[in-house]
């Protein structure tokens, strides 16, 4: 089955960057009420670079997976790079083809980011 | 048992291969699929009798509105109705809103009640709590099943209205409607039934039952999207106003003084109606009609027996609903180990098996049994012991691929 693809499956089952997130300064979550999906995220921003990034939450195969890849996809860069990274490079990112009903599911991340992006400095 | 390969050879989409699999469909509960007579009845309209109703002199018109009234005695009949006391609309969400709007609006007062049961569908909820008036929930057991002394306790002198669904889209409990009809009258209630999930699946007698309304959809029972009924009891037409207004629903408009409306049902179906909707579930109804619906139902509550039977025997799957099928309908809904719904669905559909996963629209229900989101396996007529095989068997499946 090509939605859970090895590496999706890798990063459902080990989710990178998981965990608490008492120390982060900025927090923000999302859910898809529809699905019971449920994530939060947090992020350490020093000198316009995210130096730490951190999630946790519930979460179905793809939307835990796709939120790990996005933890990676995000940590180390400067807010300029980061602030490119939206719905479509998470899609590639995932390099599945995503059916409309998932769609929330691989995006929950994003969605996440999207409200965080404009608090960090 | 009913005849299901003979049945099959009626739903020529049951014949399709998902994934490189023969289709396996386990979701009758949110749509069920539809016989060639059905469709036949619908292209006969629009090939040779499709015109406007109830306005034209012309021929087409007359077949048309000879059609469209005679559906709607062949779906009268089949809930045991009159003519006159049979609404059709889209669909029950339609017809419950219409119910809320055009009765319960202008009929309770304000330090009245609406009693409702935790299990409903979002839209047996939604539309009460949309009129500011009090709404109070009775509440389930662990099982699933409506707690009935919770239920006296919270139906009252205030209760003016009681709504609840026939069966649940989500723990296939059978609500004990005839009962909570007798003791809404004793408190002089009216009842409203959301019985999207019945009429498709068993006998469902509006007289005997003594409700004041009852609603269904027509996709839920063979027939097509985009049309269901909604039955108004005779002695509440009079006190139920006007929902949609415009053409065909009224005798006088004037522009200076208050329009008359139409006596009888077309009061509430403003608008050209569904035509070739309502003939396709006229031509549902007496499809099920012939198979019988005291059969139907036996043939599911068989299937369900083994499908509780079955599914109790795989490792970590855990099953949400009444465990005696006399009041559970066909509805297997569960949850299975530590995957989430979403998963299971996806899974089960690269083995050919549809079925629903999430909330089911029921999100209250979900909370109260501590549950986020749940798999359902929903039966019909076109179901045998193979598919809940297939089911078990596509579970193992689930494993093998989340691990």
């Amino acid at each position: 089955m090509d939605l859970y693809r090895e590496e999706i499956l890798d990063h459902y089952k080990h989710p990178r960057n998981f965990g608490d997130l008492t120390d982060f300064e900025f927090k923000d979550s999302d859910r898809n009420s529809s699905c019971g999906d449920s994530l939060e995220m947090g992020i350490k921003v020093k000198g316009g670079k995210i130096i730490d990034i951190r999630f946790t939450g519930i979460g179905c195969a793809i939307s835990l997976a796709s939120a790990s890849m996005l933890t990676e996809m995000l940590k180390g860069k400067t807010l300029v790079q980061a602030a490119k990274i939206d719905d479509a490079a998470m899609l590639k990112r995932l390099g599945i083809p995503i059916s409309l009903t998932r769609q929330k599911c691989a995006l929950l991340g994003v969605a996440i980011w999207q409200k965080l992006k404009p608090q960090l400095k | 048992m009913l005849d299901v390969k003979k049945i099959k050879a009626d739903f020529p989409i049951l014949k399709r291969k998902i994934n490189g699999r023969p289709l396996v469909y386990l979701d009758s509960a949110a749509t069920s699929q539809r016989p060639l007579s059905v469709l036949a009845a619908m292209r006969d309209f629009d090939l040779n009798h499709n015109a406007n109703v109830h306005r034209g002199l012309h021929t087409l018109s007359e077949e048309a509105s000879a059609l469209y009234e005679s559906a709607r005695g062949t779906v009268v009949n089949f809930i045991g109705a009159r003519a006159d006391e049979l609404v059709f609309v889209r669909n029950t969400t339609e017809a419950l809103n219409l119910v809320a709007r055009a009765w319960a609006f202008k009929n309770i007062k304000k330090d009245e009640e609406i009693l409702l049961t935790i299990m409903e569908h979002h839209s047996n909820i939604l539309p009460w709590m949309q009129l500011g008036l009090r709404v109070k929930f009775a509440d389930v057991t662990e099982e699933g099943i409506l707690d009935m002394e919770d239920f006296k306790k919270k139906l009252t002198k205030k209760t003016r209205l009681v709504a609840v669904g026939h069966m649940s889209n989500t723990t296939g409990t059978i609500n004990p409607i005839a009962e909570i009809v007798k003791m809404a009258k004793r408190v002089k209630a009216a009842v409203v039934v959301d019985a999207a999930q019945s009429v498709p699946h068993f006998p469902v007698d509006v007289k005997a039952l003594g409700v004041d309304f009852l609603a269904f959809s027509g996709h839920k029972m063979l027939g097509p999207m985009g049309i269901g009924g909604l039955y108004i009891k005779k002695e509440r037409q009079e006190e139920t106003g006007p929902f949609l207004t415009g053409g065909g629903m009224i005798s006088e408009v004037y522009t200076d003084k208050p329009a008359v409306w139409a006596k009888g049902v077309e009061k509430w179906e403003a608008g050209t109606p569904n035509v070739s909707g309502a003939i396709g579930l006229a031509a549902a109804a007496k499809y099920l009609q012939k198979l019988g619906m005291e059969k139907i139902r036996q043939h599911e509550r068989e299937l369900t027996d083994y499908g509780l039977k079955q599914l109790s025997r795989v490792k970590g799957l855990r099953l949400i609903g009444p465990s005696d099928s006399r009041v559970r309908g066909g509805v297997l809904t569960f949850i299975f180990d530590k995957y989430h719904a979403h998963d299971v669905a996806q899974v089960l559909d690269s083995e050919g098996v549809a079925v629903r996963s999430g909330h089911h629209c029921t999100m209250p229900l979900h909370r109260r049994l501590g549950l986020v989101s749940t798999t359902r396996a929903s039966l019909y007529i076109y179901n045998d012991k193979t598919d809940i095989d297939k089911l078990i068997a596509a579970l193992d499946k689930v494993k093998e691929v989340l691990g």
